[in-house]
This record gives C-alpha cells, sequence and structure tokens, in this order.
C-alpha cells in the first residue's frame, strides 16, 4: 500500500479516508467459507469503482478439506488501483483471515505493516490445533509487525441474524458477507453491486436473500461505528480507456472468443472436451451458449474429444477442444492426424503444474515444449499464448482465424492463473472484430493431370479436385465439406502425395511434405508485427538487459520494468527478434517451468538467454523479476 | 496386407476360381434386393449397361469377385443411375490376394448405389489396421485416422453434420483393444452411424498377433505356447454397451452381408456389425466351421425376424429350455418347427440368450445328441431410441428458441458492466 499525502477527511468525521494509488486484499479461509464469492464480489465492487484489477483466486485441489487444516485454505487475491495494474499484487495490504490456518498459510504475502482482519471466534484451541499451531498467533508475537483487527464475525452474524428462523448452519455460512461488507467499507467501494447480486442468486429464496444483505450491510456499517479503524481508503478511478467494461475470468474470455470466432466465421462451434481442472469451466461456460448454436460434447476422455473436434472439422465446423497438461499428452496423436490431414483444429491447454497429475490448481507455463514440440515427426503448429486474462478473448479468437487460415491445427497456451485471474476487459463491438471469412471448396481445382492418363481417377482435362493443391500465399489446402458433389477425396495419417493427396511413401515427396508444411507454419510469422520492447514509457530500445517473457509472465515483467526503470503468437516467433535481441547485452528469461523459453531461444538464436524458472505454482511477482533483474546487471 | 510385407506375387485370376470359398465370388451383383431400391432418383437397377472392359484393364492383384462386376447403369427416369463403379477409387486395393476384405469392399461398392443418399453424402472413417485402409479404395469422402479412434471422430462428424451418411470401418484389434472405449461410448450414445467391424481374430497390419477376440490357447508370432487371454466376444460387448442395432455377418456370404448392412443403413442409430472376415495370411481358416459349405449348415444359425429359429437346412432348431437355448431335431417326431424360438430381433433377453453363443457355447442335453448351439448370423438385436444428434440438435434448437438466437454483442455485455467516458 503505497501510502500518499493526500488524506481526506470521511464523511462521518470520524474515520480519516486515505487516498492510496494501489491497495492488494486477500480473503482467505476454509473452503467452505466463500471466500472466492467473496473475492469476486469485492472485485465487482471494485470494477464500479472503475479501478484497474487483476485478481489471483488460489483453492485447494480438495473439494472439501477438513476445515480450519491449512491443506484446506481457500484465496482469493484482488489487486487494485488507479494506474496500470498487470499484475494479482507482490504483496497484500489487507488479509481477511477465516481461522488461525489462513493466518498461517497467507501472512507470508502481507505487507510488513498491513493490516489483518482476523474472525477471533475461531481463534479457539481447537482451531490451533487444526491449524498445527502450538500457540495463538493473536498473542504470540506472530503478528507483531502488523495492525491486527480482531471482529467477532461469527458472533456479530449471529447476532445480526438472530430474529430470523434461518438454521445456525445458514446463519454461519452468511459471515462471509460481513467480511466483505467490512472490506468493502474499508476501501470505500459500493455495496451496491453485491446486493444486487445477493438479490438475483437468492431470487427463490427470500429468508436468504434479506439475511446476507442485512449480514453485508452490517459488517459495512462495523466498519463506520467500531473505533478499531482509525483510517479508511480509497483508491481513485483509473484512466482507462474509454468504453464499456466488464470484469472477465479468462476462462470466460477463452469461451466468449470461440463464440465469437463461430458467429463472425459462420462456422458452427463443436466442442469436445473431457473434465479437467481447469479447463473444465470453458465447458461450463460454453454449454450455456446454445443458442449461439455451440455443440458442446463432454467425450469419454481427452482423445475422443480432439478425435470429435477433428471429425467435426472435416465436416466443415470450428472443431474446438480444450484440457489441461496431462489430457494435452493424450491429445498428441490426434493432433498430429490434423498436423497431417491438414484441417483446422484449435486446442486450448489451461496449464496447471505437472508433470503427470502435479498441482492440479496451481499455475504453471511446463506445457511449452509439448505445445511446440510434442509429436512424433516433425509436426509443427502454430502456438498462441495470451498474456492477461482479457487477452483470452483475442487470443482464442486469433488461434480460429490461423487454424482456417492455414488450415493446421493450433495449440493456444493458457495457465491456471489467466483461466482463474480475472480484469476488466473492454467490451468490443462483435462489428469491429477482425474479419473471419472461411472460403470452402465448391468446384474441381484441376483438369486431370497432364503426366498421367489420371488423377484421382480424373482423364487428362477433365475437371478433377485435388485436395493437397495449395494456396501460394498461405500454403493452405482447400477445405471442401463432405456432402460438395465432385469433391469426394480422403485424408489420412499417411503420407500423402502434393496435390492429389494419395497415399504416397515416395522418399522425395516425403522430403517435400515435411518441408511445405514446416514452411506454412512459418508463413504465420508473416502477419505479426515485430514485437514491441517495453521500456516503461522511456523509448529505450537498446541497452544493458532484456527480458523475454511470454504469456501470463508479461504482467509481472512489465511491472518490473515500470518499477526498474514483448505480445501475439508465441510460435513461429515474430520476425525481428534478432534485431531486438542484438541490441541488448544481457537476457534474462523468466517463466514458470524449468527454463523451456530460454533453450528454445538460446536454440533460435545463438545467444545467452538466462533462464529464470519459478514453479511454485504462483505466478511470478514483480518484485521476484527486480530483483533478478537487479543482480544480473549490477 | 501386413505392414512392409511383400505379398506382391501375381494373384490369382478368375481360374483359381475353385479355391475360393463359396459366395465369394462376382457373381450374385445382380441380387434381388436392388427390386427393393428406394424410390428416389437413383435407380440402379437394370441391365449392365457398362462395358467390360474392367476385366482387362483391373490390376491383376485383384482377386476373383473384386473386379468390376456390371452394376446396372441403367436409369428409369433418365438421371445417370450411380454404379458399383462411381464408389471405386482411383487406388490400387493393396490387400493380400485371396483376403476377405476384397469381398467385404465389393459388398459396399454394391450396395452404395442402390441407397437413398447422394454419393456425396457418404463418409467412411476409419482406424488402423488392414481394414482401415478401406476408406482409399471407395471414391466418397472419407478419412483413414488413427488406431482405435474412428468412432470418436465419426461421433463429431455426425453429431455436427447429421445430414451425412458416417461409416466407420474397423478391426477387432482397432476396435476391441485400443478403441473399445470409443467403441462402447459411440454405441451407448447411439449416433446415427454404420460400424463394420472386420473381425479376422487376428492384428494383421502388424503380421499376425493375437487379438482381443483370438481364442484362449492361439499359437500366434507373440503367443508361440498359446494365448492366455480370453477372448472378447463382439456382439456381447455391442449389446452390453446397448447398440441398439447389433448384427452379424461373414465375408462368405455376399448375399448375407449386402442385406445386413442395408438394415444397418436403415437403422436410425449407431449400428454394429461384426463381419466375419477371414485373413488368409495369418488366420486362415478362423471362421470356416461357419462359412464353408460343408459346416455352414449345421454351425450357423440365420435368424429372419418372425422366422422360427432353424437351421441346418431346416432339419434343426433352436428351442428354449428354462432360461437355456437347446438344439432340437426336428425329423425324430418329437418336435416341430412350432417348437422353435420364433426370433424377435426386438427382444433383449432373446438377445441375450442368442449374444451368449460363443467359443465356449454349451453342449445341448436336448434330443439332438451333444452338439453344440449354432453361431447366429444376421440382426440379433434391434430398437428405435432418439439418436445422439438429434437429441443435440433437438435441445439447441428448443434452447435457441427459448432464449432467442444469441447475439454476439448482447453476449459480451451480459452480467455486470460498467462505462468509461
Ligand atoms: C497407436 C498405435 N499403436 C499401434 C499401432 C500398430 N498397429 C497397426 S494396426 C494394428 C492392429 C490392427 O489389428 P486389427 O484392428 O484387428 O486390424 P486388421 O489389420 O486385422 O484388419 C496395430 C497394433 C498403430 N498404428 N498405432
Ligand atoms: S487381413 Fe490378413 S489377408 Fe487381409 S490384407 Fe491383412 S494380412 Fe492380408
Ligand atoms: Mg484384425
Amino acid at each position: 500500500m503505497n501510502q500518499t499525502d493526500a488524506e481526506v477527511p470521511s464523511a462521518n468525521g470520524q474515520t480519516d479516508t486515505e487516498a492510496l494509488p494501489e491497495a492488494t486484499v486477500l480473503f482467505a479461509g476454509d473452503s467452505g467459507d466463500g471466500m472466492q464469492l467473496t473475492g469476486s464480489q469485492f472485485t465487482l465492487a471494485t470494477a464500479h469503482a472503475q479501478s484497474d484489477l487483476s485478481t489471483l483466486p488460489d483453492y485447494p485441489a480438495e473439494i472439501r478439506a477438513p476445515a480450519g487444516t491449512t491443506y484446506g485454505i481457500s484465496g482469493f487475491q484482488v489487486h487494485f488501483g488507479s494506474g496500470n495494474v498487470r499484475t494479482p499484487g507482490d504483496s497484500v495490504d489487507l488479509l481477511v483471515a477465516m481461522n488461525p490456518a489462513a493466518v498461517k498459510v497467507h501472512l507470508g504475502r502481507v505487507e510488513r505493516g498491513g493490516t489483518v482482519v482476523v474472525n477471533t471466534n475461531a481463534f479457539n484451541d481447537r482451531g490451533f490445533k487444526l491449524a498445527d499451531l502450538d500457540a495463538n498467533p493473536l498473542d504470540d508475537g506472530t503478528l507483531d509487525d502488523y495492525r491486527v483487527v480482531e471482529v467477532e464475525l461469527s458472533k456479530l452474524t449471529r447476532e445480526a441474524l438472530s430474529d430470523t428462523d434461518l438454521s445456525t448452519k445458514e446463519v454461519d455460512r452468511s459471515k462471509n458477507m460481513f467480511a466483505l461488507g467490512l472490506a468493502l467499507w474499508l476501501f470505500s467501494r459500493p455495496m451496491a453491486p453485491a446486493l444486487e447480486w445477493i438479490g438475483k442468486k437468492f431470487e427463490d429464496k427470500p429468508a436468504l436473500r434479506d439475511a446476507n444483505r442485512h449480514v453485508l450491510k452490517k459488517g459495512y456499517h462495523y466498519g463506520e461505528t467500531t473505533e478499531q479503524f482509525v483510517t479508511r481508503y480509497d483508491v481513485a478511478p483509473a484512466d482507462l480507456e474509454e468504453g464499456t467494461y466488464r470484469a472477465v475470468r479468462g476462462a470466460e474470455a477463452l469461451a466468449l472468443g470461440l463464440v465469437a470466432a463461430s458467429e463472425k466465421s459462420g462456422l458452427g462451434l463443436f466442442y469436445g472436451s473431457y473434465p479437467i481442472t481447469p479447463a473444465s469451466d470453458i465447458l461450463h461456460e460454453l454449454s450455456r451458449h446454445k443458442n449461439f448454436g455451440v455443440m458442446t460434447f463432454q467425450a469419454e476422455d481427452e482423445i475422443a474429444a480432439a478425435g470429435s473436434a477433428l471429425g467435426a472439422s472435416f465436416g466443415g465446423q470450428l472443431g474446438v477442444c480444450a484440457t489441461s497438461g496431462p489430457g494435452l499428452a493424450l491429445k498428441t496423436e490426434t493432433i498430429g492426424l490434423a498436423t497431417m490431414t491438414e484441417l483446422p483444429m484449435v486446442i486450448l491447454d489451461v496449464q496447471r503444474g505437472g508433470p503427470s497429475t502435479g498441482l492440479p490448481t496451481k499455475t504453471e507455463q511446463g506445457d511449452l515444449f509439448q505445445a511446440i514440440y510434442g509429436r512424433n515427426g516433425d509436426a509443427p503448429l502454430p502456438v498462441v499464448a495470451p498474456d492477461g486474462p482479457a487477452d483470452c478473448f483475442r487470443a482464442a479468437y486469433d488461434a480460429c482465424r490461423l487454424a482456417c487460415t492455414y488450415m493446421t491445427p493450433v495449440i493456444l497456451l493458457a495457465d491456471v492463473y489467466l483461466a482463474n485471474g480475472s480484469e476488466p476487459w473492454r467490451i468490443p463491438d462483435a462489428a469491429d472484430l477482425p474479419p473471419f471469412e472461411v472460403n470452402f471448396a465448391t468446384e474441381p481445382n484441376a483438369n486431370g493431370d497432364p503426366e498421367s492418363t489420371h488423377v484421382n481417377g480424373k482423364k487428362n482435362g477433365e475437371a478433377s479436385f485435388l485436395p493437397y493443391r495449395r494456396d501460394e500465399e498461405t500454403l493452405a489446402r482447400p477445405w471442401a465439406k463432405p456432402g460438395t458433389e465432385g469433391l469426394e477425396h480422403r485424408v489420412g495419417g499417411l503420407e500423402k502425395e502434393a496435390e492429389t493427396g494419395d497415399v504416397s511413401y515416395d522418399p522425395a515427396n516425403h522430403q517435400h511434405m515435411t518441408d511445405v508444411r514446416a514452411e506454412k507454419i512459418q508463413c504465420v510469422a508473416r502477419d505479426l508485427d515485430p514485437p514491441a520492447v517495453y521500456s516503461a514509457g522511456t523509448g529505450a530500445d537498446e541497452g544493458d538487459l532484456l527480458i523475454t517473457a511470454w504469456g501470463s509472465t508479461r504482467g509481472a515483467v512489465e511491472t518490473a520494468v515500470d518499477r526498474l526503470q514483448g505480445r501475439g503468437t508465441l510460435w513461429p516467433l515474430p520476425p525481428g527478434l534478432e534485431a531486438i535481441f542484438d541490441r541488448f547485452e544481457h537476457h534474462l528469461v523468466p517463466e514458470q517451468n524449468n527454463g523451456q523459453l530460454a533453450r528454445l531461444l538460446r536454440d533460435e538464436f545463438l545467444l545467452d538467454f538466462r533462464p529464470y524458472g519459478k514453479v511454485q505454482g504462483q505466478p511470478f511477482t514483480p518484485g521476484e523479476i527486480v530483483e533478478k533483474a537487479e543482480a544480473m546487471i549490477s | 496386407m501386413p505392414e512392409d510385407e511383400s505379398q506382391n506375387e501375381t494373384p490369382p485370376d478368375g481360374t483359381k476360381k475353385p479355391t475360393l470359398p463359396p459366395g465369394y465370388g462376382d457373381d450374385g451383383d445382380e441380387s434381388s434386393s436392388e427390386e427393393d431400391t428406394p424410390s428416389g432418383t437413383k435407380k440402379p437397377a437394370g441391365p449392365p449397361a457398362s462395358s467390360g472392359d474392367d476385366a482387362g484393364t483391373k490390376k491383376p492383384t485383384l482377386p476373383p469377385g473384386f473386379g468390376d462386376g456390371a452394376g446396372g447403369d441403367g436409369s428409369a427416369d433418365g438421371e445417370p443411375a450411380l454404379s458399383r463403379k462411381d464408389f471405386q477409387s482411383d487406388q490400387d486395393v493393396r490387400w493380400c490376394p485371396g483376403c476377405g476384405d476384397y469381398a467385404i469392399l465389393s459388398a459396399v461398392q454394391r450396395l452404395l448405389p442402390e441407397l437413398d443418399a447422394e454419393k456425396a453424402e457418404h463418409v467412411f472413417v476409419s482406424g488402423i489396421g488392414c481394414a482401415g485402409r478401406f476408406p482409399y479404395y471407395m471414391d466418397t469422402y472419407g478419412m483413414h485416422s488413427i488406431h482405435g479412434r474412428a468412432p470418436a471422430i465419426a461421433t463429431g462428424l455426425k453429431a455436427s453434420r447429421p445430414e451425412l451418411q458416417v461409416w466407420i470401418v474397423t478391426g477387432d484389434g482397432d476396435a476391441l483393444s485400443i478403441g473399445g472405449n470409443h467403441l462402447i461410448h459411440a454405441l451407448r450414445r447411439n449416433v446415427d452411424l454404420q460400424l463394420l467391424l472386420f473381425n479376422n481374430e487376428i492384428y494383421g497390419l502388424t503380421k499376425g498377433q493375437y487379438s482381443p477376440t483370438s481364442e484362449r490357447g492361439k499359437v500366434t508370432k507373440s503367443s508361440p505356447y498359446g494365448s492366455i487371454d480370453a477372448p472378447l466376444n463382439p456382439v456381447r460387448v455391442a449389446l452390453g454397451a446397448d447398440a441398439s442395432f447389433v448384427a452379424r455377418t461373414m465375408d462368405r456370404d455376399p448375399q448375407h452381408m449386402k442385406a445386413v448392412m442395408e438394415q444397418s443403413y436403415d437403422h436410425d442409430g449407431a449400428a454394429f456389425v461384426e463381419i466375419y472376415q477371414n485373413c488368409n495370411i495369418f488366420n486362415d481358416g478362423a471362421f470356416f466351421e461357419f462359412t464353408e459349405k460343408e459346416t455352414k449348415p449345421e454351425r450357423a444359425l440365420f435368424l429372419d425376424d418372425g422366422a422360427p429359429m432353424t437351421f441346418a437346412e431346416g432339419k434343426k432348431g433352436l428351442r428354449l429350455d428354462g432360461l437355456s437355448l437347446e438344439v432340437i431335431d426336428l425329423e425324430n417326431g418329437r418336435f416341430s418347427t412350432s417348437d422353435c424360438l420364433v426370433h424377435d430381433a426386438s427382444d433383449e433377453m432373446l438377445a441375450e440368450l442368442l449374444g451368449r453363443i460363443f467359443w465356449d457355447e454349451p453342449a445341448s442335453n436336448g434330443s439332438a445328441g451333444d452338439q453344440k448351439l449354432p453361431r447366429p448370423f444376421g440382426v440379433i438385436y434391434q430398437e428405435q431410441r432418439p439418436t445422439y444428434e438429434e437429441l443435440l440438435h433437438t435441445q439447441i434448437d428448443g434452447i435457441t428458441e427459448k432464449k432467442g438466437a444469441g447475439d454476439l454483442d448482447a453476449l459480451f455485455r451480459s452480467g455486470e458492466t460498467w462505462t468509461v467516458e
């Protein structure tokens, strides 16, 4: 909480309101405490207050881990500010801890001097034992460096609802609304969005609706009336670009991008998927939009998910599937078939900690190699990586366009942080989206083969269809839908003869086809802009150190560069990189794996790219990158 | 055609016909079923109009019965009707000479001109194996995909393009080993497609290892001391997966094969057709007991819906004894046809009993002595239930009607929005 001098007296005259450029709030409690919900409602209010923001939900892999334990802690972090907010925040200014375990797990993230609101009703021997604590952190010195606000959350909630007919369980479950109300008050966020949301959520349960609203208000007023808070804070609206905004989670943005691609191209969206955290959210979201003609198919496994998508693509639809690391491994063979048959297909990979089942709910960027190289044979394909939750929309839309333009499978690499995180999204007009036109083959494209007596059974001079005759510019082959008369043809995984698409074991043909498949993917780079060097507005484009990153690491890197003093398709690499790299002395590559991009760049450019891998299930903080960069240039 | 195995000796030509099993030859071209052709635009029946030039130009590697027989090209209403030849691609067929796959290909190519779909509407999707090469030989749309996955690919295709006629061609290894998962799910979902399972009880393409349908004790390259695996009974797998159409036929009976295929095509839903296919290279004679004229009458029971279950040229029948099937002798005066079970393809319990007749079929204790139960062929089970693609699109249409066709701008703006000016 970078404090400023501007102190504004508050309306009631008791508490001063201090203006802050930015702040980070973390709600933490049992997975049953409703922390994800509390966090998203705080986010919504913050968005209404027109802050720029970024969120990081962080929940355990177990659905209902034993209450009170450290491994059952679910957290939701919101970073908001009046400037450009690109990460969920380095350190936390306010931690709302529903139990001792939450303090134990998350205190390390709180800035020294920061505020910790604790639910004292959970701070009893049972709570300490469950959290495996020897003593009460409230009086053993653990919290000495923090401003602690003790609130009897459970008791106050029960009192607030003492004259309702709700069960104790129902009453206790609404204590998160008290916490929310208090946090909203503390940061001068509006209550209206949450009140409205409660109204909708409990439309059919008026008793619960009223109770939750009541507790929310109680929490808000508690801040005002208690004298526990000396200061209240405000964060001025950010200078956001004009337009209509909404908060969007990456998973939602991916789904919207797919629906948009389907609508703009006129292709039916066929989405095959096998549930896997964290990709399932895309399936859930898409299955709600059937009135866009979206066909969702919950397959028997990832192989079938990929296969069904490819089958739909062969049928002239937009075949898409999504998964996470282990599922991508299963789809490998089908993706190779899509490369060989040169059919469009989009595979979304929401990366999580690996290998194997790894850390199912934690973020990582470890599938880069799997995406770029992970198939048998030489099977190149474009890889697209969004750099923020809102950018997921652009990335999904682009992935579909690339797939159809170049007749190729495309992998999109998102990650847990992008999919679950949210940020304001400037809503585009559908009409302004980049054009997306698909031209199916409707006519024969050849007149027999002058060299031989027949092509596809057609005599010389007779019109015929050559399924592997390529577009000169994109090198894409024509897309002919089954049902189109006269264009009957076969595709398959055996090597295809150039032009005719017949099975061919000819050595020279295989060399040629391998080269063409590679060249086609390189054609994608032609449409890309050379990346811009981000230099915090200084205009510098040469110097001692260049930090190169991909995907979701962008936010942390740019924020780091801001403090110290490159976007688009990831593979093929954008043009102009070499010239940029040459202008810098040192190269740092922070990424959430053990140095995959660094190795790839070394391989491409023969320069000393220093990997900086972080695989702790959490995204980089700008501070970590600053530290590493300083060490490299000092 | 096993991988990199050279089987390129000149194969038998027509003169070797005697070595061919009955029903394998080309002669059954104009089956009577052609009279039943739906009154669409295509009327394949008619005098053989095409010239007989094929006999001379066809690759000599083609076994008899595969060459282009004269499919009727005549058309009653002026539109050029399609013939078998229209469904033959320009690719050389590369199965081993004498392989049962030829007869299956031939049956399909004869059947398709008679069906009520446009040629461009047929799509053949296959997996990997000798059988998997099938689509390359059909002049239709097709995909030769990857091992075991054809049902998944076909499901995506049919679900998103319900108007197409989707056929799956698969082998016993392809469908029941690596692709077993996709098979059962395509069946239980009841995707409207025809699945032709070429069962040769061996891995042909990989040159002769035992397959999930090989009998226990089978000696193959990978089981020199005999296989210890228990075999799967494909029909029971299909019944267990709740297939809405389950049938069995054999490569050596082209008429029966074609008729069953036609029934599978007419069926709305997932149609499972097991075809006993001879791999004369690695598992020659695996089904001769059922397919060759010496033993076929005693060992094969041809099912006919509504007809009593008799075999051995009417001399024997099947009846129910408690909960078991029993062979009865219809000639010794004790039993008559009226004692026989009457086939009812819609009866699931009956299908269960028929499906259970397999390698370890029990000896009967009826008056026919110790005779084993005959293996049933034909449509074992059929039921009508909604197809997957029908349900999918009905749901989409219903929701669209209720919510109105999707509006992208409205979708973008759904939920809480705010405006910055
Ligand atoms: C993923 C994969 N594993 C293994 C193979 C090798 N393979 C090709 S065909 C085949 C077995 C085919 O047997 P079946 O399905 O019975 O077909 P048939 O050749 O007998 O017609 C195997 C194991 C492969 N192509 N792909
Ligand atoms: S199934 Fe047997 S006979 Fe037929 S092509 Fe394969 S190996 Fe040859
Ligand atoms: Mg086989």
